[in-house]
């Protein structure tokens, strides 16, 4: 098993990297920054930094003055907050102004464990993806955290980054180039094609080496941008491979499964399984035990495949 | 319906008033126009543009005329020919259904042709329902859910410090705005970073939708609740100009708090039958109200 690296403690050091050549970037915390690891930049940075207590709402409200007048600013939080809590604010003062706020949130999924229902957040992605000109990314590994990261500051408008408060291990290459945009094919298959955001990722790769013990060939596909997707890659996935499975760690209603069986649906009609939390809020207990009990696993997504399968004409 | 000319005469465009001096200082705008004439004419365009779009909201914007008359004429550093002015002092309409009065000012100042302002609320018209910053030149901020525009006039004053700028932030805001949990979020950040480059102004005019402040959610003692969260307090007439542009100069003398003036106005102010009628929050006068209203602002 490949080491796991957290992807937070990643976004906060790739941040003050950034922050030492670009003078523009500031960040905002809401009194976790023990947690999103903005603490680096803060304290790298004091003066480009502002915590504003535990006030979500004016968070992103200070985000978007300090976008208007020219910086880059970046605010973090846990992802049941921003998107959930100040999701108006986001609406009107950033998506609707179009201003370039970065949201960066961590603690998203079930992976968040022990703090329970109220603190795994399920929804953050459709709510971000609803917003016009919003751009979603849900990195997988911390390797493609960094390059998210330094993608979203070169990329002018809103973006949300979502990060999980696990340790992942590395699926990407260490030469990867992230591109907003772009599906990664970390895996080529002909069979069906598992397609996959965050978390989510390493299972889909262990699932697709099982399967293909048996002579099941998957093609996996890292989705880390959720928005705007890279509907080619899936068309593409579609024709060639003509069954897909999509994996993520999020209520599916709304999600990566939608926005793929949308496009499958109006582009290339094929089979689509889901993987996704089946419209239920989560509960206290270990990561693995929740992700075991909301069929988020290599198993389940070993399940998906068999099953889609099974439907492919 | 009515007669259009009748209120956007040549004589009522800045153009041919007092504001010739918009090229003095490459382009800042100055002018030593009677600021009760300016608010006359920013009234008479609030009723007939709100008329002639047949929806919108008079009563708190005929409120909150002479606050803008004070700060656009006389008080705020601004380029009607340069809307993106990086020293433009900033004017954040957080009230923002009162963008009937923020388009009568910025037409009337030069930033869009006064007859623009008959397009309110159509289709494809810069002028939408609320103040949006992406359709409109100098509108700073999209508002129209209420309480979000004093945190983002935190920002831009941050901003300001950040850059050693000297461009002063003001902040519109409704009395029943402030029953929104966000502005005393921003309220306690303020004075928290020591934000000394903001006054807010609350146009106190007493209701709200549903009635009267203090029966929908009581706000008082407003006054003592701003200066609690660390505030420079004024009271004035939201309507006597020399009230307000007393409380405005000495707001900007204020160092190391934020400033912010209770505005006590009349909603629906200057067209009798609208003023204190909770009624006019958001309904347009008739054909014959306009009438009425033009004689009364003549």
């Amino acid at each position: 098993m490949a080491e796991e690296v957290s992807l937070r403690d990643t976004y906060g050091k790739t941040l003050v990297e950034l922050g030492k050549e670009n003078r523009d970037i500031v960040v905002l915390d809401a009194d976790l920054f023990p947690s999103t690891m903005t603490k680096y930049f803060a304290a790298e940075f004091p003066d480009r930094f502002f915590e504003v207590g535990i006030a979500e709402q004016d968070m992103i409200g200070i985000a978007a003055g300090l976008a208007a007048s020219g910086k880059i600013p970046f605010a973090s939080t846990f992802a049941v907050f921003a998107p959930g809590r100040c999701f108006d604010q986001i609406r009107v003062s950033v998506a609707q102004a179009r201003l370039n706020v970065k949201i960066v949130s961590t603690h998203a999924g079930v992976t968040v464990g022990e703090d329970g229902a109220s603190h795994q957040a399920l929804e953050d992605l459709a709510l971000t993806c609803s917003l016009p000109g919003f751009t979603v990314i849900v990195p997988a590994d911390a390797i493609e955290t960094a390059q998210v990261i330094k993608a979203v500051v070169d990329h002018k408008g809103p973006c949300y980054v979502r990060l999980p408060r696990a340790k992942l291990p590395d699926v990407s290459s260490p030469d990867y180039r992230f591109k907003i945009g772009k599906a990664v094919t970390i895996r080529e298959g002909k069979d069906a094609t598992i397609i996959a955001i965050g978390v989510m990722v390493a299972p889909a790769l262990e699932a697709a080496g099982k399967l293909s013990g048996e002579g099941i060939d998957c093609r996996v596909l890292n989705m880390s941008t959720l928005k705007p997707i890279d509907e080619d890659a899936i068309v593409k996935a579609a024709a060639e491979t003509g069954a897909i499975v999509t994996a993520e760690e999020h209520q599916i209603h709304g999600g990566l499964g939608s926005v793929v069986a949308r496009i499958v649906a109006e582009r290339r009609p094929v089979p689509v399984e889901f993987v996704a939390v089946k419209d239920v809020f989560g509960t206290s207990g270990k990561p693995g035990e929740l992700l075991e009990r909301y069929g988020l696993t290599a198993k389940d997504i070993i399940k998906a495949v068999r099953k889609v399968l099974k439907r492919k004409r | 319906m009515y007669n259009e000319d009748a209120v956007m005469t040549p004589s009522d465009s800045k153009n041919s008033s007092g504001t010739s001096a918009d090229n003095v200082k490459a382009g800042v705008f100055s002018s030593n126009e009677d600021l009760k004439a300016v608010a006359r004419r920013l009234r008479r365009h609030i009723v007939t543009m709100i008329a002639r779009a047949g929806s919108g909201h008079p009563g708190g914007s005929l409120s909150a005329v002479e606050i803008a008359a004070a700060l656009y004429w006389k008080i705020m550093r601004h380029k009607p020919s340069d809307p993106q002015w990086k020293d433009r002092d900033r004017f954040i309409l957080s009230k923002g259904h009162a963008a009937p009065l923020l388009y009568s000012v910025l037409a009337e100042c030069g930033y869009f042709p006064v007859s623009e302002l008959a397009t309110l609320r159509k289709l494809d018209s810069r002028l939408q329902g609320h103040a949006d910053r992406t359709a409109t030149p100098g509108v700073e901020m999209s508002s129209g859910s209420l309480g979000q525009g004093l945190s983002f006039a935190v920002g831009v004053a941050l901003a300001g410090r950040l850059n050693s700028q000297d461009y002063r932030v003001y902040a519109l805001l409704g009395d029943g705005e402030c029953n929104e949990g966000q502005i005393w979020e921003a309220a306690m950040a303020a004075p928290h970073f020591k934000i000394d480059n903001l006054t807010a102004i609350v146009d106190n005019n007493g209701l709200q939708i549903c009635g009267l402040n203090c029966d929908v959610m009581n706000l008082e003692p407003l006054n003592e609740k701003w200066a609690a969260f660390g505030w420079h307090v004024t009271d004035v007439d939201g309507h006597d100009l020399d009230q307000l542009l007393n409380a405005l100069k000495k707001a900007k003398e204020v160092k190391g708090q934020p400033a912010v003036i209770i505005a006590h106005t009349v909603k629906g102010k200057g067209v009798s039958f609208m003023e204190n009628n909770v009624d006019f929050h958001g309904k347009a006068p008739s054909a014959e109200q306009l009438e009425i209203a033009l004689k009364e602002l003549a």
